[in-house]
């Protein structure tokens, strides 16, 4: 009887990890990073407290702005903006989505950018484009498909604004 | 003991089938049975094989993946589509337009895929119109219609469109004879006057575009059917004819006369070099060659006025005609390009005629006695074997690229497998019911790859849930990896498929087309920012010029629209992402809908015909805020002073 018992565990083991490639369950992993987190933001204000460590989710990551505001650069960043987003944004006032006015002093460079890069993974894991994409009615930020050098043009632009 | 024996079984059982592992080799072993893990695909994964199934009287193209036989998309070719706009909106109409004028429908039989060096390389599909004759070039990066063109002389388009090894030429044959050039004449001296039209459309290789090279004048019998020869016999078309009595009426008993009728073999390089040398006439002949550009994402149709024609009785070396019996219906090569299989729909056997012998007794000249000038080879110089009694009513023959040839049977309702060479019955299968064409992806090629094999039925009868009077059209898969045919799935089909063609997904997957650029949008009403939106009139024409972007309309307020006015709607998705297509659709439209693409400007026309003030939405679930994708415009009474507006949120 006990050798049967033995099998039967071995059975379920084997039937387990045939198709998983063996490993901690879905279950333990989320267990554990409940565990490790703290609860998620349920409100803008809540979301942006800590937006000078938040550089999004995407290709780009944290770096610095050169102190001088490139000239060319700007004008580059404006005509892309002209023609790819002012459907949706108004350089000074809310429209679809916010207005860029002034967004270096809510959001840090690499966030802007993987914003406008990365729009889909954004809304769907990053705390302030979740509570953005909430506060916009579910109006989601259409993915442009700039390069990363034409996005960081239209961020050289945000900073004449 | 016994218990634990049972539990070391079923844990071997378990872990067979946990992890969904199909034995798709083990035809006839312990798990052969589970057919429907061999045709399933699952959620969230692709197929293997693309198939492209004509549409019959549907007119149409529709893509199904294989082995699952989902359906994908059905392309709009000769048929208007209000799904899609297309022959609706002012850029695809002169897709439809002819010699005879706008066509919104036809008949579409055979599909079949360009080459390179006889190996099917996933740049184009092309397919007949059978009715009004056209042949039309499909792009398998945008699976849209590119081209069609119109085939003057021609008349019952069916011996279409047969691609050369390497794309050279599409080649259509007529069904019907007919008077060359067309004129008022008794129909009962068809004998010796009416003439069938044989064309080669010369196909660009950059950008696949066509241009009617020359045609043959071929004696009035019916050319039903065709394929190219390859490898050894490439430079070389096949045809098979029936009607060789030449009759004009009561065609099932006067055109059944012959014991053999003929295949036509056509020495395409010597017409090459016929043209090149002058060796031909200039015939008026009036035809569309309707041309989608995607810079301007327009279609324009121009009207051609002559075809250059070659006389086939007058050109030793162009043509012989190799004796068949009986009303041969398919025509078909094997992959080495040796074998040319006619199948005598009249007939029991089927009969292999040798591209070797065929050389040989033309070197020797051993002719018995010729047809309007075109000579006649001997049956018994030519033929390498037959496959004797097979079936009743062989139709259509496909090659698994080993060695073996599978033919269907109509009347007897089956698909018989046989060796190509020794030319013995290897296996059969029934179908359900009256297999007319059948389909290996590469079918046409001489690289076909023999795993899957598709039946195209004529009759339903009882395969499916009945829908009154009017039945689902059917394709049965079969697995033909092992030595036995294995029926593993039914799939209803759009419209009537005739012939078909397959081809690997890695062939056309890496092409696909997934947006337009806005930049490269040269379409002369596209405007690519909000900003330019705008309504213009010129009497009573008025041009709007909107955008979408979600989810909104720019302009969705206008006014100063009149009763009696001749709108044009052109709008520009401005999205540029993947699957983000926007529609719109005005109410009182008499056209359709448009459902346009990103980065992509598509028109359609409105009659404004009563006072009032009228929604237009989006037909296409684009976000969450697609409901609110929406606009008003206000209709006033002709010659109002109310002046032309338009706006979004005030502005």
């Amino acid at each position: 009887m006990k050798n049967e018992n033995v099998l039967i565990v071995a059975v379920l083991l084997l039937a387990m990890t045939a198709c998983g490639g063996g490993g901690q369950s879905q279950a333990d992993k989320s267990k554990e990073q409940a565990a490790n987190k703290t609860p998620d933001p349920t409100t803008l204000e809540e979301a942006e407290k800590n937006w000078q460590s938040d550089y999004g989710i995407g290709p780009v990551s944290s770096f610095e702005l050169p102190a001088e505001v490139d000239a060319d650069l700007v004008a580059k960043g404006m005509e892309i903006f002209d023609a790819k987003c002012t459907a949706c944004h108004k350089v000074d006032k809310q429209f679809i989505g916010p207005e860029p006015k002034g967004i270096l002093t809510r959001r840090t460079p690499a966030w802007i950018m993987n914003m406008i890069l990365n729009p889909d993974e954004m809304v769907q894991k990053n705390h302030i484009a979740k509570q953005l994409l909430i506060k916009f009615n579910g109006s989601p930020m259409a993915n442009q498909n700039l390069t990363e050098e034409e996005a960081r043009a239209v961020l050289e632009y945000f900073r004449t604004l | 003991m016994k218990i634990m024996t049972t539990l070391g079984f079923s844990a071997l059982l378990l872990f067979a089938i946990s992890c969904g592992q199909s034995n798709s080799n083990d035809n006839g072993g312990a798990l052969g049975g589970n057919l429907a893990d061999r045709s399933y695909v699952a959620p969230g994964e692709h197929d293997e094989f693309y198939g492209f199934i004509s549409g019959g009287f549907s007119g149409q193209l529709a893509v199904y993946g294989l082995p699952s036989g989902r359906l994908f998309k059905v392309i709009p070719v000769y048929s208007v589509d209000a799904e899609k706009a297309y022959g609706f909106n002012e850029e695809t109409k002169p897709m439809l337009n002819t010699s005879f004028g706008e066509i919104p429908w036809d008949d579409s039989h055979h599909p079949d895929l360009s080459q390179t060096n006889g190996e099917i390389d996933g740049r184009w599909c092309f397919i007949n119109a059978n009715n009004t004759p056209r042949i039309a070039r499909i792009s398998l990066s945008t699976f849209e219609t590119e081209e069609i063109i119109e085939l003057p002389n021609s008349a019952g388009n069916h011996s279409s469109s047969f691609v050369t090894e390497n794309t050279e030429y599409i080649v259509a044959g007529t069904r019907f004879s007919v008077p060359i050039p067309q004129r008022d004449m008794p129909i009962d001296e068809y004998k010796g006057n009416f003439k069938g039209a044989i064309s080669f459309i010369k196909v660009d290789q950059e950008s696949g575009r066509f241009d009617l090279s020359f045609q043959l004048k071929m004696p009035g019998f019916d050319y039903d059917l065709a394929h190219p020869g390859r490898g050894p016999s490439h430079g070389w078309m096949f045809f098979s004819t029936y009607n060789t009595e030449e009759s004009n009426t009561l065609m099932e008993v006067n055109a059944s006369q012959n014991d053999k009728d003929y295949i036509a073999a056509i020495n395409w390089k010597k017409a090459e070099e016929l043209i090149a040398n002058g060796d031909f006439e200039t015939v008026p002949s009036e035809y569309a060659h309707n041309v989608w550009d995607e810079s301007t994402q327009m279609a324009t149709s121009t009207i051609k006025k002559e075809v250059k024609m070659i006389d086939a009785s007058k050109y030793p070396g162009l043509v012989y005609f190799l004796p068949t019996p009986k009303s041969p219906h398919g025509c078909d090569v094997d992959p080495t390009g040796e074998y040319i299989i006619g199948s005598g729909k009249l007939s029991a056997s089927m009969t292999a005629h040798s591209f070797t012998k065929m050389i040989d007794a033309i070197e020797n000249e051993k002719f018995d006695g010729d047809a309007y000038g075109i000579p006649i080879l001997n049956y018994d110089d030519v033929v390498a074997g037959v496959v004797k009694q097979a079936g009743l009513g062989p139709l259509h023959t496909e090659f698994d690229g080993r060695g073996n040839g599978y033919t269907t049977f109509f009347i007897s309702s089956e698909v018989v497998k046989w060796k190509v060479g020794t030319w013995e019955v290897l296996d059969r299968a029934p179908t359900y019911y009256s297999v007319g064409h059948l389909m290996i992806p590469g079918g046409n090629s001489q690289k076909p790859y023999g795993k899957y094999l598709v039946a195209l039925n004529k009759i339903t009868k009882d395969r499916y849930l009945p829908t009154g009077p009017e039945l689902a059209q059917s394709a049965q898969l079969y697995d033909i990896s092992g030595d036995k045919m294995e029926l593993l799935l039914d799939f209803p089909t759009v419209g009537e498929p005739h012939y078909a063609a397959g081809a690997p997904a890695d062939l056309i997957k890496p092409n696909q087309m997934k947006l337009y650029q806005l930049e490269e949008n040269n379409h002369p009403y596209a405007v690519k920012s909000e900003k330019d939106t705008k309504v213009t009139r010129n009497g009573n024409e008025v041009h709007i010029y909107m955008t979408t972007i979600r989810s909104h309309f720019a302009p969705d307020n206008i006014e100063g629209i009149q009763v009696g006015d001749e709108v044009f709607w052109h709008v520009t998705n401005l999205e540029q992402d993947y699957d983000v297509p926007h529609g719109i659709s005005m109410i009182g439209a008499q056209t359709s809908e448009l459902l346009i693409m990103p980065g992509q400007t598509e028109t359609f026309k409105w009659f404004p015909k009563r006072v009032g003030v009228w929604p237009f939405y989006c037909t296409d679930f684009c976000s969450a805020l697609h409901q609110e994708m929406q606009g008003y415009i206000r209709v006033s009474p002709k010659g109002s002073s109310v002046p032309l507006k338009w706006s979004l949120d005030g502005e």
